[in-house]
């Protein structure tokens, strides 16, 4: 049994409480080889509750589950899915599957990554937005695909790009200028 | 709720009752008086709100009161994505198309209160110009035979009693009262079902191998990955037969000596996870999967694993270290899983489609089943056909079809008028067919012959709009993206494929250049760790085969003959038709274009990021691409 | 056994071999660059990356990695076929496109695995434009350098770190071309539980991972008039230098070492095995007490830095139970700057203490914040076995060709229970000889505790006390070392000393030696030659070592008295403190 220093004073902070309890659900066994099986679900959990996985929370991880630091880490860093960085509040996904990239979601991207300054893998300073590809979403039937949060937008044209960005920004509460 | 089954005696009487839900779909001979609205809730048809005309539907029937005479139910992916969202109203079997939530009001009055069809919702086949209600008339689905897709379109996923009533389970229940394991593996031997996964290894001889070598413990994973790019038909499974899935996995469970079971699934398809889940907790509720199987003493559970979003990690070996909490690297083989897989014991993997294919396989026999398809391809493939075609969409053919007729008689076709120049089929680690291979029969075999692979399905037409160099370029730039950076072939050469290719289609090639690239792409699959890294070349060995003169085309004429390659072209406005209505400068992002309004304007090639937006905007066709 | 044919030869090699071990015994070369499997210490990697080892099976689609192939019966292998060499000469190819060419200024140049290979294999350069990754070098801590663009991905290292060691400081990281061996989010080593045991140095085949280099100080030192220079020399040091001129393993080179270092210009040149007798006295007597009183047991040894670290990592509950003695190294250190200065006369802030180690470890040590006395530091430059032998030869000293000389007095008397530190199960033994001793107040007449040797990770005794038998054990290797930890926290096993050794085998694989290619041999070797010396050493026991006796008459006093604690103790491991330091 190793006894890992507890990285960070976990009590006061609720994401903690609420992971520390899904672990303990999991009812994790310090000397099982297997325990690493419940993992990348616990990943998934702990980026469901804090949006990304920090430093902190992946130490949190490797003490619960007796591993080092070192594996969570390398771990998370191998799956797309999982990031250490925060998102975009808006989080914009373009398909780049290949039905979508044969009917141009290559400019779309630009579209989009022009419009908001960034590129894809990247947050506006103000974290507002952050752009990011995937890889086919099964609605190729709708390509070029855009996902914004959950929501598709499908057969996205060229020049689309601003007007969906200003949905989102009307949520902001941010006036639109009108041309 | 439902009770446990306890035994095959109380599953077949599950079997009638439930038979009676579904017999105004299933059954053609029905002569009952309720009417059934089955609304697809496929990936394509939710994005354009088919739940929300479900609702729609829901509403209207408690309205008018006739909860007890119409159902509205959701199902999986009918299919024909295309002219989604699609709806099918039995037991008249009409087949609506493009069908958008306002219009369930239409639907419900016109015809399910007045028998009267929706003419404008009804298909009209392009070509013939008919109008057709029956979805077996349609080309799109004449040709086609549903196996794996049986249910999909037919049931409701979500309700495990659906399932039973189309005769699920009772393939599991012959199996494991009625058959030793080594007599059931013979059986699937017999059948010459093949992995639909991509490499077509018989199911049965995998099977056998997990049976002879010895564990206290063995698993059954079912490789729900899915991540060749333009690909959905194992997702479309399972989230419209989830159950086929899992009654697949208890059989290879009971065949091999297993008693757990994991779903690797894409942690990108929510809703199949949802379904997935309910089907699971459903199925144990009845005893289907748990303790004492239909007390029969064999045991068998099923587990969800989400996967994160790296497709190597549809490999086996490298799904397994998934599994098992570790990166994604695949491992060397052998040892195959069937010998020391998951935790060092013996596993079974099978994908999706070729779990849902088994089931049927013990209902039909394996006769039946080996007499569809090819000498040596049995039964069907499901393709999700995408790209530049007219009907994109799933589509389930028996092995041996054509790809002519694939493309053409069910795909409808190049889209846009364009003109067919390739197909790819098997995602990265597959080849690009030119014309002169369409009417290659589809079988695993003839595939590889001609530089291709069956791969898991994906099947993306091309068009004349299309650069073969640049399609190459894209696959490659998915397969370093995708690498998992282990071994050298893959980490280092593929990377540096993809510098050679890049540099080509920026008009930086040399034939030398050209000959590093082929000879790397020969090297690279005798020497990679995994089949990614083996088949990584694929996609350019095929197009520097077919489609040399287009790679020479960029080479050494510095020209991009589809007009992709943006280094290789330039945009320029026609003074004698330019009209300066401004429209192109105003949407160029770059604001490269000049000129006052009503005189030419001109483009600054300097800096021009050939973006296009100016030969789209240009209504006068003053503007051109060179 | 299983019979097949390489090369047209036939062979016969038990179930489970690979092809690799099939043709190494017929003798054939097949080139690994990623595998290696050391016996001995339990360490195997076989991550089939490189692939430098394809070969051609008949039958077979695609070639097979020789190191990671089972073999089958009948199997037909080729080893040298066209399509072998060049598939082996284009993954070289590919590895030396993604590699810097510093083979001039690389620490590893002449020792390098892939140096050899690619002089070997007559690889060209190609791909000249392609892009290379680039990381930062790694010199964040004083001991372990790291620079990750010479890394090939052949994971030796993590397999060392966190098999073998459990220290799981390191990981790789990321995917596809940027993947990097890294500790965790490709952090600097000082925020990651690397102890500095060197392991992973010593299996690199590159220059990725290296010691922290101090020839440029010590030269720098031995130049400046106003400064004295003293150098101590590690007990394992003396049995590995040879090789880096040429003798066979386990060569004892004492006396040339000694007369080269002179050559050198240090001003005296000292023995840490005289610190290691000194260890045992003040050790030896912490023993005692706690056996007496019966408390803080098991007592655990304090003189290997990695294994500290470790416990302060990983058991910080168990802090208390390390002895409080300072290492060898550091108590020489001390006594340089103190006793001997004073009997001198020189300033000891005019003092420079060099000390040659097979360890890196030591660095690190050495520039802890506690480990110096009355303001000066216990010693100043730590330099690794491997660089004695470079500051040698740059100093035009052959020790093939010079005469044998003795070490400087009075720190360089020494006892054969001093030297056995360099071994696995040594401190332990020694720690032994002088307690039976001590205790019974008899003589031990056979001092050589047998059970306590051996390469092997762990070996434990019952020793008769008279009044009390004390059960002890000798751990090498951080991996058994926590085996044996998490027994003694569960009270599943109960102890009264133990001897730890980060490093697998001791200090005679210490991560600072001469890099080998036949370690199970080479450490074997080593550790005789040990034995060896402490067998024809007229003294035996650390207690009586004149020299020591005598510091202690003339200067310490009592052993674990004031004095003695102010220069030879640590009082307890203030993490805090420690990780402070790191921070800066
Ligand atoms: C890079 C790579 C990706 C793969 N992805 C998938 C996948 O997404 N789904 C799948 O079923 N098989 C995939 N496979 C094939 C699996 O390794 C395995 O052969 C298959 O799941 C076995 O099932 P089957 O025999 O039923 O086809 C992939 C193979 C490779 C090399
Ligand atoms: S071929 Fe590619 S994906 Fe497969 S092990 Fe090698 S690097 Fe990883
Ligand atoms: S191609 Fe794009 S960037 Fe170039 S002129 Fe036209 S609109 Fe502007
Ligand atoms: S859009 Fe066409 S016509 Fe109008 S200004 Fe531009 S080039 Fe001229
Ligand atoms: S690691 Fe080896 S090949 Fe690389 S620079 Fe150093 S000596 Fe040369
Ligand atoms: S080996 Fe070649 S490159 Fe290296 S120093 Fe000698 S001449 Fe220069
Ligand atoms: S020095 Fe030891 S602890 Fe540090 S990284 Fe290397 S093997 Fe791991
Ligand atoms: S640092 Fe050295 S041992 Fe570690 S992977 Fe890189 S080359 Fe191999
Ligand atoms: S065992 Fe010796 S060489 Fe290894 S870390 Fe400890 S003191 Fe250093
Ligand atoms: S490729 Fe974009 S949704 Fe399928
Ligand atoms: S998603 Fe509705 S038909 Fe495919
Ligand atoms: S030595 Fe066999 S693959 Fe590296």
């Amino acid at each position: 049994m190793t006894e890992q220093k507890s990285p960070c004073c976990t009590e006061s902070n609720p994401g903690f409480i609420e992971l520390d309890a899904y672990i303990d659900s999991l009812k994790i066994d310090p000397i099982d080889p297997e325990r690493k099986e419940k993992l990348i679900m616990t990943l998934h959990k702990a980026q469901s509750i804090f949006g990304y996985l920090p430093a902190e929370v992946q130490k949190f991880i490797a003490n619960r589950f007796a591993v080092s630091h070192a594996h969570v880490s390398g771990v998370i860093s191998f799956y797309n899915y999982f990031t250490t960085t925060p998102k975009g509040k808006t989080k914009i996904s373009i398909c780049m599957g290949t039905a979508c990239y044969v009917n141009g979601a290559n400019k779309i991207l630009q579209d989009f990554e022009n419009a908001l300054g960034i590129k894809a893998g990247q947050v506006t300073p103000d974290g507002r937005f952050s752009i990011e590809t995937l890889r086919c979403v099964g609605a190729c039937v709708l390509a070029p695909v855009v996902l914004v949060n959950d929501h598709v937008y499908g057969k996205v044209k060229q020049g689309q790009a601003e007007k969906i960005i200003e949905e989102y920004l009307v949520e902001y509460g941010e006036k639109v200028e009108e041309q | 709720m439902s009770t446990r089954i306890e035994n095959f005696e109380q599953l077949r009487q599950k079997y009638e009752e439930c038979k009676r839900l579904v017999e105004v779909r299933a059954d053609p001979d029905y002569d009952g008086d309720k009417k059934f609205i089955l609304v697809c809730g496929g990936p394509g048809c939710v994005s354009l709100k088919s739940l929300q005309l479900v609702e729609n539907f829901e509403k209207l029937i408690k309205e008018h009161g006739l909860e007890n005479k119409v159902q509205a139910s959701i199902s999986g992916c009918f299919g024909f994505c295309e002219k989604g969202p699609l709806v099918n109203i039995f037991p008249e079997n009409i087949f609506y198309v493009q069908v958008k939530p306002e219009d369930a009001k239409d639907i419900f009055e016109q015809h399910i209160l007045n028998n009267k069809v929706v003419d404008r919702l009804v298909y009209i086949e392009p070509v013939s110009q008919k109008s057709m209600t029956d979805s077996l008339e349609m080309p799109f689905y004449k040709r086609q035979m549903r196996i794996a897709l049986r249910n999909c379109g037919l049931i409701d996923p979500e309700i495990v009693e659906e399932y039973l009533g189309v005769g699920g389970y009772q393939s599991l229940a012959k199996v494991i009262t009625q058959m030793t394991p080594e007599e059931a593996i013979e059986i699937m031997k017999r059948s010459g079902l093949g992995g639909r996964g991509g490499a077509g290894f018989s199911t049965g001889r995998k099977w056998e191998f997990g049976r002879m070598y010895k564990g206290d413990r063995k698993y059954v994973i079912c490789n729900a990955d899915e991540g060749d790019p333009g690909a959905f038909m194992d997702r479309a499974i399972m989230e419209g037969d989830a159950h086929s899935v899992i009654e697949g996995m208890a059989i290879a469970a009971y065949c091999i000596g297993a008693d757990q079971g994991y779903v690797y699934i894409r942690a990108e398809y929510p809703q199949a996870v949802k379904r997935l889940q309910i089907a699971i907790d459903a199925a144990r509720k009845l005893g289907l999967l748990g303790k004492n199987i239909l007390g029969t003493g064999f045991n068998f559970d099923v587990d969800v694993r989400l996967g994160a979003g790296a497709f190597v990690c549809g490999e086996e070996t490298a799904l397994i270290q998934s599994i098992q909490g570790n990166r994604g690297e695949p491992t060397t083989k052998p040892p195959f899983p069937a010998e020391r897989g998951l935790w060092q014991k013996p596993t079974v993997v099978n994908n999706v489609e070729t779990l849902a294919n088994v089931p049927v396989i013990f209902e039909k026999g394996p006769e039946w089943f080996a007499q569809i398809g090819t000498e040596n391809s049995k039964g069907t493939k499901v393709f999700a056909l995408a790209g530049k075609v007219n009907n994109v969409g799933l589509v389930e053919v028996p092995m041996g079809t054509t790809l002519r007729q694939l493309i053409f008689e069910i795909g409808g076709g190049v889209r846009d008028g364009g003109k067919f120049k390739a197909a790819q089929s098997g995602g990265p680690s597959g080849g690009c067919i030119p014309e002169q291979f369409l009417d290659t029969p589809i079988d695993y075999q003839s595939l590889s012959k001609i530089g291709s692979m069956m791969g898991s399905g994906g099947m993306i037409v091309m068009s004349d709009s299309d650069c073969m160099v640049n399609i190459a370029r894209f696959y490659l730039e998915f397969v370093v993206e995708e690498s998992c950076g282990r071994c050298v072939p893959c980490r280092i050469g593929t990377k540096r494929m993809l510098e050679i290719l890049t540099d080509i289609t920026k008009g930086k090639g040399t034939l030398d250049t050209l000959a590093e690239l082929q000879s790397l792409a020969e090297t690279i699959p005798d020497t990679a760790l995994c089949g990614l890294g083996q088949t990584a070349p694929n996609p350019v060995l095929s197009t520097l085969r077919y489609f040399m003169d287009e790679y020479k085309a960029h080479v050494e004429e510095k020209r991009c003959p589809a007009g992709v390659c943006t280094d290789l072209l330039h945009y320029e406005i026609l003074p004698e038709k330019c009209i300066g209505c401004t429209s192109c400068a105003r949407g160029c992002p770059v604001n490269c274009i000049s000129g006052s309004p009503k005189q030419t304007h001109v483009i600054d090639q300097e800096k021009c990021i050939k973006c296009g937006n100016c030969l789209q905007k240009c209504r006068f066709g003053a503007v051109i691409r060179k | 056994m299983i019979t097949l044919t390489i090369d047209g030869k036939e062979v016969s090699v038990p179930e489970g071999s690979t092809i690799l071990e099939a043709a190494r015994a017929l003798n054939l070369k097949i080139p690994t660059l990623c595998y290696l499997d050391l016996e001995k210490i339990h360490y195997k990697n076989q991550v089939a990356s490189c692939r430098v080892c394809v070969v051609e099976v008949e039958g077979r689609r695609n070639l097979a990695p020789a190191c990671a192939t089972p073999v089958t019966p009948g199997m037909k292998v080729t080893t040298n076929s066209k399509r072998v060499l060049l598939a082996r000469r284009k993954n070289l190819e590919l590895i030396i496109s993604n590699h810097p060419f510093t083979c001039l200024t690389c620490a590893k140049s002449t020792e390098c695995e892939l140096q050899a290979m690619a002089w070997e294999y007559d690889v060209q350069v190609k791909y000249p434009n392609g892009e290379r990754m680039h990381h930062k070098k790694d010199l964040s801590s004083a001991a372990l350098y790291r620079d990750p663009d010479k890394c090939i991905m052949c994971r030796r290292c993590e397999t060392m770190c966190n098999e073998v060691q459990t220290v799981g400081a390191l990981t790789a990281f990321g995917r596809g071309f940027s993947t990097i061996v890294a500790p965790a989010e490709k952090n600097l080593i000082v925020d990651s539980p690397c102890v500095y045991c060197g392991q992973c140095v010593s299996v690199c085949p590159t220059g990725a991972l290296t010691g922290h280099s101090y020839i440029n100080h010590v030269w720098n030192a031995l130049f400046d008039p106003t400064k004295k220079v003293v150098v101590q020399v590690a007990p394992a040091v003396r049995v590995a230098l040879g090789e880096e001129f040429g003798y066979p393993a386990g060569e004892i080179v004492t006396g040339k070492m000694v007369s080269g270092l002179r050559k050198l210009g240090f001003d005296a040149v000292f023995d840490t095995t005289f610190g290691a007798d000194l260890t045992i006295i003040e050790e030896g007597t912490e023993i005692i007490q706690r056996l007496t009183t019966n408390e803080n047991l098991p007592i655990l040894t304090s003189c290997c830095p990695g294994w500290i670290n470790f416990i302060r990592y990983y058991y910080p509950s168990l802090e208390y139970m390390p002895s409080t003695t300072k290492s060898p190294q550091q108590m020489t250190g001390a006594i340089i700057k103190s006793y001997y200065a004073e009997k001198m006369g020189w300033d000891p802030k005019d003092i420079v203490v060099v000390s040659i180690m097979p360890c890196i470890a030591k660095k690190y040590e050495a520039s802890l914040p506690n480990q110096e006395s009355y303001g000066v530091r216990d010693v100043d430059y730590s330099l690794t076995t491997r660089e004695l032998a470079k500051i040698l030869k740059e100093g035009s000293v052959d020790l093939r060709y010079i005469e044998e000389e003795d070490f400087d007095s009075p720190l360089g008397e020494s006892t054969g229970a001093g030297i056995i530190f360099g071994a696995t199960g040594g401190v332990l033994e020694a720690a032994l000889r002088s307690v039976y001793e001590l205790v019974t107040k008899k003589t031990l007449e056979n001092v050589d505790f047998v059970a306590l040797r051996g390469l092997e990770g762990a070996h434990e005794a019952i020793v008769d006390l008279g009044d009390r038998k004390i059960r002890v054990a000798a751990v090498s290797g951080l991996g058994n070392a926590r085996q044996i930890l998490d027994k003694v926290v569960s009270g599943e096993e109960k102890f009264d000393v133990i001897e730890i050794m980060a490093c697998p085998g001791g200090c005679i694989n210490g991560g600072g030696q001469p890099y080998t290619k036949d370690r199970d041999v080479v450490l074997q070797k080593r550790m005789e030659s040990l034995y060896q010396i402490d067998r024809e050493d007229t003294l035996r026991k650390s207690h009586q070592n004149p020299e020591v006796l005598a510091l202690y008459k003339n200067f310490l006093g009592e052993p674990g008295g004031h004095k003695a604690h102010e220069l030879l103790h640590v009082e307890n491991f203030d993490a805090s403190v420690m990780s402070e330091w790191e921070h800066n």
